[in-house]
């Protein structure tokens, strides 16, 4: 019997390393990629940080100096952008999750033998590009656009106002990009619901509502989380939509880190910018899943 | 949060059809459940069994037809509304809730704020309170069958409906659970409506057994009744195993009827008779048959002739293929008690049974055996 056992065991072990092995030689592509794609920019990015313009005043020269006040200088100088892209980013998730929740929720459950098209339509944005549909936005709330003109007819909107160049366009845009990023990941989980477990809490004195509330709701939280992650976290980055549908009025981070590398050639305020921003949706969001608790994320 | 009706009594299926397109899952079924019965519904995969529990429980609306319990109908009513609780097939605990919240959920719906003690309780009737703090995930399929039974019991409903609960144990399992539920049945006093296609199952727990076929119920009664005198050849081959021997009926003689089995005349009891017309099938359960030495006299009736061409040894009895002068092989099961004759392959012998034990099914049944 010991014998046995102990034969086993050793037979075990052997499969178990070469496993090991495989596991690293698999994820090794990964690895590589993150290193050169997101660690090395990184590196680079935090070096620049600190820099100073070198002493012959040349355009994009630069030296190290270790300046980091250059952080605070940039954050203290843009506090406002700041506050405005996290604003505009968090109300551009709540509206998105308003209308993917019951999106999501209508395909998975209710589409029948249209779930297949319908999961096309919500990807469908994504044949053009971004900033086409962004820039057709502009077109769609422009001045001479239908909206702004039929709103003016039924008197709504006063003849002078205008759609574009105000925070509603630019939320409605950043809503409309990340639409799908909501969608998508609670159409999975949504979908993944056992159907016999609402029949279940029918069964068990819940009504429709009360079946909602207590069994799809929880049970789709880890695609709430996985959608409004995916949607705030890039939303409070973009500059796209503030550029086009809005106005200097309603520029967010992203605008100012475009502008300093781009235009004023600032690379040590861009990097430092960007640095702030990482660091803090990375604190925001770990604030967010340690609140929701990681039970609810099953 | 809705209290489901206070209803008690017996449960009516009334003429009770359901069909999907233009296939019949159940058809015109009728049957009254008596109200704290163990009652089990056996009909091999397909028959139908699933629709019927889940148009009681109110998941599938009948095509036509009532469901009533005791003398309120609840035909239409939503599933929260019935007093009926189900243990799913596949059990359908709630992942992201504990044990306990799994166990608590109906009473919570129901608007109960103490549900500690109530819980604790059945958690004990099922000796698995020490796991309540766990989620499902973490509990192996035994201990998820025994959860799904306590978050049914524990809301008492008027009838708790159970689809094939045990299907997914080992055979150990299975037969330790079958006990257990018989015992938490008498233990809380509710009805229990089982649905298995495992005929030994049904016959060891249930009052009452329910054989069904096609969407209709072919014969009701209790476990021995439908095992000694069953009426088509569906349940008799369904519940054990069966020879039947082709006939015609010649008449009768006081309370028996003679019956002409390739001429060899027996007798039976009328009330054993199924037969519509002259055609009968009469059937003879294996074990009820006696071996005799060919040559030797027999009392009952008596089938002489036979040549034994096969024997098995199954330990407490030992089967024995006899092939009649008709051509015909009959399966007899001889109890190893020393009583039979010392016997081998290619032995001429006599077989006999009480007439009692014979069920007469009519000559045209076209059930095959399963
Ligand atoms: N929703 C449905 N649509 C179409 N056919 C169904 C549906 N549900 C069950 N059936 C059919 O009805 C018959 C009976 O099914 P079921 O009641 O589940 O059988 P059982 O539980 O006895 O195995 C089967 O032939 C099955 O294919
Ligand atoms: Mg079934």
């Amino acid at each position: 019997m010991a014998l046995a056992h102990a034969e086993v065991g050793n037979k075990a072990h052997a499969p178990k390393k070469r496993a090991k092995r495989i596991a690293y030689f698999l994820l090794a592509p990964g690895l590589t990629w993150l290193l050169i794609f997101f660690a090395f920019p990184l590196i680079n990015l935090a070096e620049t940080s600190t820099k100073t313009p070198a002493p012959t005043f040349e355009t994009g020269e630069f030296v190290q100096t270790f300046r980091f006040s250059n952080f605070v200088d940039a954050f203290v100088n843009n506090q406002e952008q700041f506050f405005r892209s996290f604003l505009y980013a968090l109300i551009a998730t709540l509206f998105a999750l308003a209308i993917a929740y019951p999106l999501a929720y209508a395909i998975a459950f209710r589409s029948g033998p249209w779930k297949n098209l319908m999961l096309i339509l919500v990807v469908a944005p994504f044949f053009t590009s971004f900033l086409l549909r962004t820039l057709a936005w502009k077109q769609i709330l422009g001045a001479e656009g239908p909206v702004v003109s039929a709103l003016q007819f039924l008197g709504i909107l006063p003849p002078e106002a205008t759609i574009t160049a105000t925070a509603f366009s630019v939320i409605l845009g950043l809503t409309y990009n990340f639409l799908p990023f909501m969608t998508l990941p609670i159409y999975a989980s949504l979908d993944r619901i056992d159907y016999r477990l609402l029949e279940a809490s029918g069964d068990l004195y819940a009504n429709g509502v009360t079946t909602f509330r207590k069994v799809t709701l929880p049970l789709s939280a880890p695609g709430v989380v996985a959608g409004t992650l995916l949607t705030f976290i890039p939303a409070s980055g973009d500059y796209i939509n503030a550029q086009l549908l809005g106005s200097p009025e309603n520029y967010m981070i992203g605008n100012v880190i475009n502008s300093r590398f781009f235009r004023v050639v600032d690379y040590p305020t861009a990097a430092a910018l960007s640095f702030i921003l990482m660091a803090t949706i990375l604190v925001l969001v770990v604030i967010y899943i340690r609140r929701l608790g990681t039970d609810e994320l099953v | 949060m809705s209290e489901p009706k206070k209803v008690q009594g017996d449960l009516v299926l009334s003429h009770v059809t359901k069909s999907f397109g233009d296939f019949t899952a159940v058809d015109d079924l009728s049957l009254t459940i008596p109200k704290g019965s163990f009652f089990a519904l056996l009909g091999p995969s397909g028959c139908g069994k699933t629709t019927t529990l889940r148009m009681i429980a109110g998941l599938e609306e009948p095509t036509s037809g009532t469901i009533s319990i005791g003398s309120t109908d609840i035909t239409d009513t939503k599933p929260y509304e019935r007093p009926v609780n189900t243990v799913f097939q596949n059990y359908a605990l709630f992942p992201h809730l504990t044990i306990f919240e799994n166990v608590a959920f109906g009473l919570r719906r129901r608007g109960i704020k103490n549900v500690d003690a109530e819980v604790e309780r059945v958690l004990n009737l099922v000796e698995l309170s020490h796991l309540k703090s766990r989620k499902p995930g973490q509990l192996s399929g035994g201990q998820q069958q025994r959860i799904a039974l306590a978050r049914a019991v524990v809301n008492k409903p008027a009838l708790l409906l159970l689809d094939e609960p045990l299907g997914a144990l080992d055979l150990k399992l299975r037969r330790q659970m079958q006990i257990e539920l018989k015992w938490i049945q008498t233990e809380v006093g509710i009805t229990f409506v089982h649905v298995t296609h495992d005929q030994e199952e049904a016959m060891t727990m249930a009052d009452t057994v329910a054989v069904m076929n096609n969407g209709r119920i072919e014969q009701m009664g209790s476990p021995a009744e439908l095992y000694e005198n069953p009426r088509t050849v569906f349940v008799a081959n369904f519940l054990g195993q069966s020879n039947f021997i082709d006939g015609s009926i010649e008449g009768t003689d006081g309370d028996n009827v003679i019956a002409n089995l390739h001429g060899v005349r027996i007798v039976f009891p009328k009330t054993r008779n199924n037969a519509n017309g002259k055609a009968v099938k009469v059937g003879i359960r294996p074990e009820k048959f006696r071996l005799h030495d060919a040559g030797s006299s027999a009392a009952g009736n008596v089938l002489t002739g036979g040549i034994i061409t096969d024997i098995s040894f199954f330990g407490v009895s030992t089967q024995y293929m006899v092939e009649m002068p008709w051509k015909q092989e009959l399966m007899v099961f001889e109890q190893n008690d020393g009583g039979a004759p010392d016997l081998a392959k290619g032995d001429a012998v006599t077989l006999s049974w009480e007439p009692q034990f014979t069920f007469a099914l009519d000559g045209t049944d076209p059930s095959q055996a399963k």
